[in-house]
């Protein structure tokens, strides 16, 4: 249990490893990760590209798993859960957010950010209520409507920031979320993601950039599938 | 689980963005089902208009022929033609039985014209009875009158036709009082029978009848074929008492083989048929055509079902990314699973509803240009959807269950 003074433990892995068979070359994307992640952190994953960055985030959204070791999500064991259990917490507890969007593109923004209402069993009137208003906070108020193929990079992001935020989750992930965007709008995106933590929410980002990881207060580095030193 | 009218909604929203793909796949299944419909109904068509038939021959009436009217198999025709006929005799013995009724002798030969004035008949029937064939053979008499016993016993020559005898060659005039002539002789006409109407498009009302004994004088002599020594000679219509079918049977062929010196040893020269015996038959032929159908409608429904999957795998390989990203927010194996599956089975049941309104045309527009006729009932549209459903269930369970065990990671790297 956590002490009183301390902010309680999101999630925590124990020597996670995770390795991929290319024909018969194994690759070792992770070897022996420890991490844990404590309440309204902000933490940003750096390392060059082909450390595992992608490859850890995943496993700490649940949507994949590792290999070998432990990864706990407040103190339950990930590895225990049904399929079932694993989508109610994909659909619950944590938020995603891709470098490439990941919208579908025949749906409208507002249809693409209610989505997760839809799996949430939530009614059609309450969905379209809550993801106009999360939209509408994010500044896409006159875009509800529009696919995502009429809308800008950003605003594509923004888009799927609404959907990763639509059930309250406990915890956000983001895989390098500016990485597909100019560098003005990448600023507008952070500003974004710099708010949610001051609201209290838990932030954990995957970035290239120096300067947007100095923005968070927790700097993991990453180096052929281990946390280096800083 | 969100609910049923946003998952058909969902189905439907893709067969929009895929519409001659989509129509091409359930080709199949309209086709399996639209055939299958249409022969149902027409053999549900051919059961009433059969059934009623057989029915109004006049209830529980037997037929003594020489020939057996339901033995299937090469008819030993000259062993049958051999066989004694009967005689008008027979038919006064049979009606002393106690369990017996009514029976007429009946004689039936076709005539090829038949002309009145300027106005001519096609081929009709010619039939020798008595005063007892109406009664035999279910008909009324609308107007003059029928037959008489002492018609028969002085062999006069009168007669009583058909409805459409008289509309053919009398059309708006009474036929009462006005005469005919075959072959040389006159036949004074006294009544005419009520409308029977068609029966696979075969007028019933297209003779006329003669007292059998008149019927010997218009065709004397033995000059008949082999054909119609067995076919064509006397039969023997025997109405029964009521409830005495039974017995009535077993007393009719105690009697004729009494009458015919068949000793015990023998097997009986003539054949006692009755209406079920007649139904019996004509359902175990239309069971062979049920059989036919079954093996329809499974190779259609097979085919139609292998496009379907065929189409919803490759749907599932197009949308691997959808998928991916259904799971990534949160959608369980089941939600996949289920969104593919309706996929599936609502693209068997739009072709199972199109096959269906299909099919009824078809009937309708085979009725329409044939003497068959359609019925449609409520079961063959409630099998047609049954079947389409059930092809869009088994056939899109291996997609559906493919589209459901991808790992999201996977599916969102699927390019
Ligand atoms: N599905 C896979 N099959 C095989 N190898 C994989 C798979 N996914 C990742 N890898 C390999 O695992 C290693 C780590 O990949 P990962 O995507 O986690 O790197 P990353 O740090 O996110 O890189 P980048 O900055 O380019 O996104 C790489 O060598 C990559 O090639
Ligand atoms: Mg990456």
């Amino acid at each position: 249990m956590a002490e009183k003074t301390e902010k309680s433990v999101v999630c925590k892995g124990i020597n996670i490893h995770k390795t991929y068979w290319r024909g018969k070359i194994e690759v070792h994307a992770l070897q022996g990760v420890d991490i844990e992640i404590r309440r309204n952190e902000y933490i940003s994953i750096m390392g060059a590209s082909g450390s595992g960055k992608s490859t850890l985030i995943h496993i700490l959204g649940c949507l994949d798993t590792p290999t070998r070791g432990e990864y706990y999500l407040e103190e339950k064991r990930v590895s225990e859960f049904s399929d079932d259990e694993l989508a109610r917490i994909r659909n619950q507890s944590i938020g995603f957010v891709f470098q490439e969007f990941n919208l579908l593109p025949r749906l409208s923004a507002l249809e693409n950010v209610a989505l997760p209402l839809v799996y949430a069993g939530k009614k059609r009137i309450e969905r379209i209520k809550k993801s106009r208003a999360i939209l509408e906070k994010l500044g896409l108020g006159e875009r509800i409507h529009h696919r995502p193929n009429e809308l800008s990079g950003g605003e594509c992001q923004r888009v799927a920031i609404a959907r990763a935020l639509i059930n309250e989750p406990k915890i956000i992930f983001a895989d390098e979320p500016t990485g597909n965007l100019d560098s003005k709008t990448g600023q507008e995106i952070m500003a974004i993601f710099d708010k949610l933590v001051e609201e209290g929410n838990t932030l954990v980002m995957v970035t290239h950039d120096p300067d947007i990881a100095r923005s968070a207060r927790r700097i993991i580095k990453l180096k052929d599938g281990r946390i280096g030193d800083a | 689980m969100h609910n049923i009218l946003e998952s058909i909604a969902l189905a439907l929203q893709t067969f929009k963005t895929h519409k001659l793909r989509s129509f091409l796949t359930i080709l199949g299944v309209i086709i399996g089902v639209s055939t299958v419909i249409a022969i149902l109904s027409l053999i549900e068509g051919l059961n009433q208009a059969v059934t009623g038939q057989i029915r109004s021959l006049g209830s529980d009436v037997i037929y003594l022929t020489k020939y057996s009217m339901v033995r299937r198999g090469p008819a030993e025709i000259e062993k049958i033609a051999r066989r004694r006929d009967f005689t008008p005799d027979d038919a006064i013995a049979i009606s002393r039985l106690p369990s017996v009724a009514a029976t007429a002798p009946v004689i039936e030969r076709q005539w090829n014209k038949l002309k009145y004035h300027n106005k001519e008949s096609g081929q009709i029937s010619i039939i020798g009875s008595n005063q007892y064939f109406s009664k035999v053979s279910n008909r009324t008499v609308q107007s003059g009158r029928d037959l008489t016993e002492s018609d028969v016993a002085h062999r006069r020559n009168v007669g009583v036709i058909g409805s459409k005898v008289a509309a053919d060659l009398f059309e708006e005039e009474s036929p009462i009082g006005k005469e005919l002539t075959i072959r040389g002789k006159r036949i004074r006409i006294v009544g005419v029978f009520e409308e029977k109407g068609a029966f696979l498009g075969q007028s019933m009302d297209n003779f006329i009848l003669v007292p059998y004994s008149f019927f010997e004088k218009l065709f004397p002599g033995k000059t008949l074929s082999i054909f119609d020594r067995a076919f064509s000679t006397y039969s023997i219509h025997i109405m029964p008492r009521p409830k005495k079918l039974d017995s009535a049977i077993d007393e009719v062929r105690e009697l004729m083989r009494r009458r015919r010196g068949l000793t015990f040893d023998k097997p009986d020269d003539f054949e006692l048929n009755t209406q079920e015996m007649l139904l019996d038959i004509y359902h175990s032929i239309t069971q062979v055509g049920f059989v036919a159908i079954v093996a329809i409608a499974a190779i259609s429904l097979i085919v139609g079902g292998i496009g379907i999957m065929n189409i919803m795998l490759v749907s599932v390989a197009e949308r691997t990314r959808e998928i991916g990203i259904r799971k990534a927010v949160g959608a369980s194996n089941r939600n996949i699973l289920l969104q593919f599956l309706f996929e599936s089975v609502v693209l068997a049941l739009i072709g199972g509803i199109i096959g269906i309104v299909f099919g009824i045309l078809l009937a309708k527009l085979i009725s329409a240009v044939s003497p068959l006729k359609a019925a449609v009932a409520l079961w063959m549209v409630l099998l047609g959807f049954g079947f389409s459903a059930a092809v869009g269930i088994f056939f899109g369970i291996y997609p559906a269950h493919r589209a459901a065990g991808l790992n999201p990671i996977e599916a969102l790297r699927y390019e």
